[in-house]
């Protein structure tokens, strides 16, 4: 049991890496990424939606298939997203004003990302019940930072770096990307190596 | 300035001026992640272009209804059930086309392309125009897909759609894995610098905050931006 869920983790976190290797979330992995501080207060937003998301949809998915209405998934789940979004914002203003300060900023630009929808339907195309959900999100979220906080490190150096003029900007920052991508390469197998 | 501007205008600039890949950088997501074979590019690029003239149509004709605070989640449900419709109609005629594209079908729902010519461009002007808007972005769309799947699938196996060019021993299979991805955008990208430069236009930027959709709200912009580098958002 234990060691299914580890396998999920895992897998999410490094081999089916969401920004490396699902190129899900990509615009603020090449958007929010210039620097540390703002990347990790991204990803930890990411994170609490993600979770928040699976654990709202999680039990609406099910209703909607139990009345065989599974159709309207896509429309309910980006908007049940975006209201929860809307939601968690307006509360952590009131009540946790500490935690909106630090990820409420990045609130408002998680509703459309790709990442949150992304989990909220993979989880229901793997079949996955309700406990396995939740640590699919947490490992996608984890493997969303840790993408992020390495390649915020990786932009961090290219600022000082004498870049040939055509590939300033975007060329370069996507190179360096596809770097970083063949570094979690390197993980391929590794679940199979270690609960195979 | 929308009616100053011929219909023809509208659809060209969104072939190569304002080509929502190469120059706006919108919809990075699914052209990284589609590009691995010219097919699939192509069921990408129609079923989005079909997502955004549809959801531009109706988004325009109801411009004048839709309240301006609600926008947005209007926007969304009306885009949402396009890509439930598209997504239905693929599934029963083309499972072929609904496997290789797998989440990232219903996903066509936050790309970014679409609701950000709805807030830019459908919402502020008409049916016809921004029919047409639709088409000419999509048509653009579908052209960087393709472009970027071509090199991606020629060089990742030796063909393309089938047809062997070379033998698929000499195939560096890295292209059609996800590095091989940001690698060939990145030269794209590099290159439609090159010949933008060439005529005087800026470079395409990722513009942060202000290209995407849900800038209006957001909190970030007040702050000073995403990454400090808030500029005149250039969109619509």
């Amino acid at each position: 049991m234990t060691k299914a869920f580890l396998s999920i983790l895992i897998t999410a976190i490094l081999t089916e890496n969401f920004l490396l290797s699902k190129f899900l979330g990509i615009c603020p992995f090449l958007g929010v990424s210039k620097k540390l501080s703002t990347a990790s207060g991204m990803s930890l937003a990411v994170i609490f939606v993600m979770l928040l998301a699976t654990a709202v949809t999680y039990p609406i998915n099910t209703l909607l298939v139990n009345n065989d209405m599974a159709y309207l998934q896509t429309i309910v789940f980006i908007l049940v997203i975006a209201a929860l979004v809307q939601l968690v914002e307006i509360v952590l203003k009131k009540y946790i004003p500490s935690l909106y300060s630090a990820l409420g900023i990045y609130l408002p630009l998680i509703t459309t990302n790709c990442a949150v929808l992304g989990v909220v339907i993979l989880n229901v195309d793997n079949g996955y019940n309700f406990a396995q959900s939740m640590v699919n999100s947490l490992g996608a979220g984890l493997g969303f930072m840790l993408a992020m906080v390495i390649f915020a490190g990786v932009r961090e150096r290219l600022e000082s770096c004498d870049i040939p003029k055509f590939m300033q900007g975007l060329p370069i920052t996507l190179v360096a990307a596809s770097l970083t991508s063949i570094s979690f390469l390197g993980f391929t197998g590794i679940v199979d190596g270690i609960f195979g | 300035m929308a009616e100053k501007k011929s219909l023809g205008k509208e659809f060209t600039k969104g072939l190569i001026a304002e080509n929502p890949v190469l120059r706006l950088v919108l919809g990075t997501c699914p052209t990284l992640a589609v590009s691995t074979s010219v097919t699939g590019a192509l069921g990408m690029g129609l079923a989005a272009s079909i997502v955004l003239i549809c959801s531009n149509i109706v988004i325009s004709a109801l411009r004048k209804i839709i309240p301006g605070k609600v926008r947005i989640p209007a926007y969304i449900v009306i885009i949402a059930s396009f890509v439930t419709i598209v997504q239905m109609i693929v599934k029963a005629y083309a499972p072929a086309i609904d496997e290789s594209l797998g989440v990232y079908l219903p996903l066509i729902v936050v790309n970014c392309i679409i609701l950000g010519r709805a807030e830019a461009f459908a919402g502020k002007n008409g049916v016809l125009a921004s029919a047409v808007d639709g088409m000419g972005m999509g048509v653009g769309f579908t052209g960087a897909l393709l472009a970027m799947a071509i090199v991606r699938e020629l060089i990742g196996t030796g063909a393309i759609s089938g047809l062997q060019i070379f033998p698929a021993e000499f195939a560096m299979i890295i292209f059609i894995l996800p590095p091989g991805g940001f690698f060939v955008f990145g030269m794209l990208m590099a290159l439609a610098n090159k010949i933008a430069e060439s005529k005087g236009k800026p470079k395409a930027e990722l513009h942060g905050c202000e290209s995407c959709p849900m800038a209006a709200n957001c909190s970030l912009i007040s702050k000073g931006g995403c990454d400090d580098n808030v500029k005149e958002a250039t969109v619509g």
